[in-house]
């Protein structure tokens, strides 16, 4: 049994029953099929993260973030700026204790590139309900190119937890056709 | 060379004491197993308080009930983790580690006096970040991110447990050394002690990663260190964080290895193979900190890519390959006991009131399909977006860790006690209910964690309806549903955890001595169980049954796998 050493002293030259050797063939051909599926989606897949990132300071990211919404700023909702940023523009969105600002106006079809970092702590952009999750981190400008496919409004919670305030932050994407 | 190798009188070799186990045969060092029980002891109090908070978590989270408070909510999920993750898996391993070691191979315990110095660490460090957690200000979660910061000795804790685990672990390898020395045994170790030695190598990789980032960031809780790089911090520490889940694989794949032959009498079908896996666990686990780092910034696709597959999923490969050999070792040793008729009749009529046996086969069989199948799908490079700290995270990890390892250590549990602690299971009746219970409560929090996850309910979080944000909007209903049958399940799985704690601590208060006399066992052993000399892979059987299991879980697995790739594909457009 499993838990006395084999009798065979030369177990290795034991032949090896033909119902393992095929599951070990189809587990490791599936396991090379999954492995090289990533790699093709990055080519014919349309949902790819960006690994372009930059590092930054914290109060840098913010007077790029604050500069960005005073240029396009439409309209204020509870107290926050609603930016409406010409389409293929860069996007500025800042992560703090313990809200997403500025809110957004996109249009549906165009490609923005939208740029992540925090102030503070780490947060996790999760953009509802579309469900696509990202992580913001202080001292790190991460930059994804983002086309919403789907008109309406979006909300993002935070998913990373950054203490007591986590389940009120908040943030609102609108996209307009 | 006899000589040489014969004790003289006054040494370590010659102090120890040793008694027969009249079930087994097997010769028991008397040192090794007071540290045995000791460390299953220390497990079963921490599962208890973990097991406790956790019921408190999840009730919260049921919208409906939303029991606790937000601060006790944050401050309670930290201790949970920490609590159950942490100090009941690693104490119970520690225990497995000198079973496999001093017990299996007929030795005496290496330095006994150090063992019992390890376990004081592990006990002051666990006791320690407790005490950190209830303080109230180091609710950091589990993983403690920096900047967040907590409690210097939340993080000083964590690193003597670490030493004393650590510690914990040089013994298995110096009484390895010892029994070779002083032959014990003859020939290999057992294919249990060299899974209990896959799990010892991968603790030391994962304790020093602990090491490397959790005292540089106690160093900085002090005040001495002005920075600790986030991104840093999460590839280093998830070099601890997960492949300690790793250290639970090898070690709940070795218990069930360890059951099989126990309760039926099943030898491997083959000891290269199931060797061979247990190697690539060793050689390719660990790089599943990137598993973490998928959404995150800074890493390369090509770095995510090879990391986060285990280098073209050659250590789901070992999972995969114990997939078919441990159900394979249980219809070959099934046949041999003679339910021989169609597919399943060894299945059917397996001992499935037996607690152990049925434990085990449940945590095989959703450790497989719940917490394996969603493990790879969540990390896979792009699809780990869909799912990236949403609740589904939890979900799968509960699929792992709860009904997968918990359950096999509950299930090892109805032997350790009758063997080590020579106390018989009371209330055999309700002890052949309790993994039912446990598995069911456990199977449905991990699904329907995963549910609410794909509808994008966040992990961690105290209300999901938003109600206090500044920019309030709906997360879908189905998700708060999800979240409810989640809170029914959680009531569920700790009623078979009661239940075990209750049993467990009852036996070793008042079980039924076995150490005098020759009562039999409420739960007896396979016949085989004492022969131990008869021992080697299986010989060529036909097994119908297992290549039937085997085919309908790689069928959810391609399955399950190509829905979310469908799910994905429809999402915005990203690159």
């Amino acid at each position: 049994m499993a838990i006395s050493p084999p009798r065979n002293r030369l177990w290795w030259n034991e032949p090896i029953e033909r119902v393992e050797i095929g599951w070990i063939v189809v587990a490791f051909l599936w396991g090379l099929f999954m492995f090289f599926f990533m790699i093709a989606w990055h080519f014919i897949g349309g949902q790819n993260l960006s690994t372009e990132t930059y590092r930054i300071k914290p109060p840098a990211y913010e007077e790029k973030v604050v500069a960005f919404a005073e240029k396009y700023q439409v309209a204020e909702e509870d107290g926050t700026p609603v930016v409406r940023p010409p389409a293929g523009e860069d996007v500025y969105l800042l992560a703090r204790l313990w809200e997403w600002w500025p809110l957004l106006e996109l249009k549906k079809g165009q490609s923005y590139r939208i740029h992540l970092s925090s102030l503070d702590w780490q947060h996790g952009f999760s953009l509802q309900p579309v469900n696509i999750n990202i992580s913001v981190h202080p001292g790190y400008e991460q930059i994804i190119t983002l086309t919403p496919t789907q008109a309406g409004e979006f909300g993002i919670a935070c998913n990373e937890y950054c203490g007591i305030g986590h389940h009120m932050m908040t943030g609102r994407i609108r996209v307009v056709e | 060379m006899a000589a040489i190798d014969a004790p003289y009188p006054g040494s370590a070799a010659a102090a120890a004491i040793f008694r027969t186990c009249r079930f087994t045969g097997l010769k028991v060092d008397i040192a090794a197993q007071r540290l045995i029980m000791a460390n299953a002891v220390a497990a079963v109090v921490f599962l208890a308080v973990g097991g406790v908070m956790g019921l408190l978590v999840a009730l919260t989270r049921w919208p409906a009930v939303h029991l606790l408070p937000s601060e006790w909510f944050y401050l309670v999920l930290t201790g949970h983790g920490a609590n159950v993750l942490l100090f009941w898996i690693i104490f119970f391993e520690i225990a497995i580690l000198y079973f496999a070691s001093a017990v299996l191979l007929g030795s005496r315990i290496a330095t006994p006096k150090i063992a019992w110095a390890a376990f004081v660490l592990m006990l002051v460090g666990a006791v320690m970040t407790n005490v950190a957690v209830f303080q109230g200000d180091s609710s950091v979660m589990f993983t403690s991110y920096p900047p967040m910061q907590a409690s210097p000795h939340f993080y000083l804790g964590l690193i003597i447990f670490a030493v004393g685990a650590l510690i914990g672990v040089g013994i298995f390898f110096g009484t390895l050394v010892i029994a070779h020395g002083e032959h014990t045994y003859e020939g290999s170790i057992p294919l249990v002690t060299f899974g209990a030695l896959t799990a010892a190598i991968i603790a030391v990789f994962t304790l020093a990663s602990g090491a490397i980032i959790l005292i540089p960031t106690y160093l900085w809780s002090l005040g001495l260190i002005t920075e600790i790089d986030p991104l840093m911090y999460k590839v280093v520490w998830w070099g601890m964080g997960h492949s300690s889940q790793q250290i639970n694989v090898a070690a709940h794949v070795s218990v069930w290895y360890a059951i099989g032959a126990l309760t039926i009498g099943a030898k491997p079908l083959s000891e290269k193979v199931s060797r061979s896996a247990f190697l690539l666990y060793i050689l390719f686990l660990q790089l599943a900190s990137a598993h973490h780092l998928l959404a995150d910034p800074g890493m390369s696709a090509t770095w995510k890519i090879v990391n986060t597959s285990y280098l073209m999923y050659l250590a789901v490969l070992g999972s995969l390959i114990h997939g078919l050999t441990v159900p394979g070792a249980l219809e070959a040793a099934q046949r041999r006991n003679g339910y021989t008729k169609g597919a399943f009749e060894w299945l059917r009529k397996a001992p499935w009131g037996n607690p152990a046996f049925a434990g085990m086969f449940l945590s095989l069989v959703m450790f497989g399909f719940i917490g394996g199948i969603s493990g790879v799908v969540l990390g896979t490079e792009q699809l780990n977006l869909l799912m990236h700290n949403t609740i589904y995270v939890p979900g799968h990890f509960h699929g792992t860790v709860v009904a997968g390892t918990t359950l096999a250590f509950m299930a090892m549990t109805y032997y350790v006690l009758p063997l080590i602690f020579q106390r018989d299971v009371i209330w055999p009746k309700l002890a052949r209910w309790q993994p039912y219970l446990f598995g069911i409560g456990a199977a449905g929090i991990s699904l329907f964690m995963m549910g609410a996850g794909t509808l994008g309910i966040p992990r961690r979080h105290w209300d999901i309806t938003l109600t206090d944000a500044m920019h309030p909007f709906d997360l879908p209903s189905g998700g708060f549903l999800m979240m409810g049958l989640n809170g029914l399940s959680a009531v569920i799985a700790a009623a078979g955890g009661i239940l075990y704690i209750v049993i467990t601590v009852g036996t070793v208060l008042w079980g039924k001595r076995l150490d005098k006399g020759d009562a039999p066992l409420n739960f007896p052993l396979h016949k085989q169980a004492a022969t131990v000399a008869e021992y080697g892979s299986h010989t060529t059987v036909k097994l119908p049954g297992t290549i039937i299991l085997v085919s309908i879980f790689f069928l959810s697995f391609v399955l399950y796998y190509f829905v979310n790739w469908k799910y994905l594909s429809e999402i915005w457009l990203l690159r």
